[in-house]
């Protein structure tokens, strides 16, 4: 059985039919805040369930609860705030009144303002990451948001926006119904931002021992720079499951949010996402979600401790690697060997070569996902 | 700005379950027997929340679903 919405419900804040007809006709008279991608996106993923149980831009009582205890203030588990900056300006207009949420020029949803405070960029970082770097890539976007208002409320979407990969884009209550046509009572979401090597393969592989199928759900939009690209990550999964899983026993489909790099918090996040989606494991690795060494490697497995109301299992997979005395992807759970005969799966030096145009060795990367990327030249990276 | 939110309230439990926790998480994580409750509540509470969660999806909705699944090629 799928796991129960996060909260209790999944949110469905998407109007269909005439309602949506309405809406698009009423958003005409309303004043226009114009949003970026990263949070454009955000309101669909709102609208359509996968930040169950909100249901809109978060208020100051839940914006306050999230930083002060990682919980909203019903005490359901969250910690990365949902929110939406602007100008002191557009606060007070905006305030107890709706308003219209255009990406690129183009109205897609209703947000009914119930508050507007002013935060502290950078509380909000120090909580949100635990560090005030302005190298970390999280703090340096949270500390380049311009508004120095958040509002808060309800939104309702009228417009799907557009999606590249739209073959690939499910939503929470398409994912519940195809695991149950599938049968599969147990789901292990796998999270990921880059094309997969032998270490990511083994790791879904580990998880699909035990459950009845896998999730795989990578995160496109934005990212990083040197990341692989939204194409990239697509197409090299393509190659992964068509040739290396059995058919049946995995769904592939992206997820287009921001990464926060917020290591341990927002692992939390990706299962509580994921959790929304229907998966009832959720698969958490070797440095979760981190950036450079502002976290430890297993940090995000303690995170989990602090919330044994999560609803969703954590399965803490080692890192695998390659080692030349078993011949053969192994962890440290199941290699008796020693430093001198384990090769790690480097991403960077897999990076490295792809750019040259080289297939990365078999123990490294499977060659159909090597060459899908080598295909790609330039077009592979950010 | 508006009134805080009271953020916590007291229950009551038997004085002998509230020694027996006390000895129960010595050495351990928790720093409180409040701590303690807290956690074990929670999970609990969560539990039984799965259990009354509703139906994601109308009958009427499920088929459109299944449709486009089938379209994509999902099943």
């Amino acid at each position: 059985m799928v796991s129960a919405p996060h909260g209790g419900r999944l949110i469905d804040r998407v109007a269909r039919g005439l309602r949506a007809e309405r809406l698009a006709e009423e958003a005409n008279s309303m004043p226009t805040i114009d949003l970026n991608a990263s949070t454009a996106y955000e309101v669909a993923n709102v609208a359509h369930g996968v930040y169950s149980p909100l249901e809109g831009f978060m208020t100051q009582d839940d914006y306050e609860s999230v930083l002060r205890s990682s919980r909203l203030v019903n005490d359901v588990p969250w910690t990365i705030p949902i929110v939406l900056d602007v100008s002191e300006q557009v606060a007070k207009q905006a305030l107890n009144n709706d308003v219209v949420l255009s990406y690129q020029g183009v109205r897609f949803a209703v947000l009914s303002v119930e508050d507007a405070y002013r935060w502290d960029r950078r509380a909000f970082a120090e909580r949100v990451y635990g560090v005030l770097d302005p190298e970390h890539p999280g703090v340096s976007a949270a500390m380049a948001r311009q508004g120095e208002f958040l509002i808060g409320g309800m939104v309702e979407l009228f417009r799907e926006l557009p999606e590249p990969f739209g073959r690939y884009r499910l939503w929470p209550k398409e994912t519940r119904v195809l695991f149950e046509q599938l049968g599969w009572r147990t789901i292990a979401a796998f999270q990921t931002r880059n094309a997969p090597h032998l270490g990511h393969e083994f790791v879904i592989k580990s998880a699909l021992t035990f459950t009845d199928g896998v999730f795989v759900n990578p995160l496109v939009g934005w990212k990083k720079k040197g990341d692989f690209t939204d194409e990239a990550i697509v197409r090299s999964y393509e190659a992964l499951l068509t040739h290396y899983f059995p058919k049946g026993s995995y769904v592939f489909s992206v997820l287009r949010a921001p990464m926060y790099y917020a290591g341990p918090k927002e692992a939390i996040h990706h299962a509580i996402m994921r959790k929304n989606f229907g998966a009832t494991h959720f698969i958490v690795g070797r440095d979760h979600a981190g950036v450079g060494r502002y976290y430890g490697p297993y940090d995000a497995w303690k995170a989990f401790e602090e919330f044994p109301d999560l609803g969703v299992t954590p399965l803490f997979l080692r890192e695998f690697f390659y080692c030349t005395k078993c011949k053969a992807v192994v962890n440290e759970k199941i290699c008796p060997h020693d430093d001198s005969a384990r090769v790690r799966i480097s991403g960077t030096e897999i990076r490295r070569m792809i750019t040259q145009g080289q297939r990365p060795p078999d123990y490294m990367m499977r060659p159909e996902v090597a060459d899908a990327l080598i295909a790609m030249g330039e077009r592979a990276f950010i | 700005m508006r009134e805080a939110r009271g953020r916590y309230t007291t229950v009551s439990i038997p004085t002998p379950l509230f020694e027996r926790i006390k000895v129960l998480i010595e050495g351990t994580g928790f720093t409180s027997v409040s701590q303690f409750v807290t956690y074990v509540l929670r999970e609990v509470v969560s539990d039984m929340e799965k259990q009354k969660a509703q139906a994601a999806v109308s009958e009427e909705e499920k088929k459109e679903i299944i449709e486009r699944l089938r379209s994509l090629g999902y099943i």
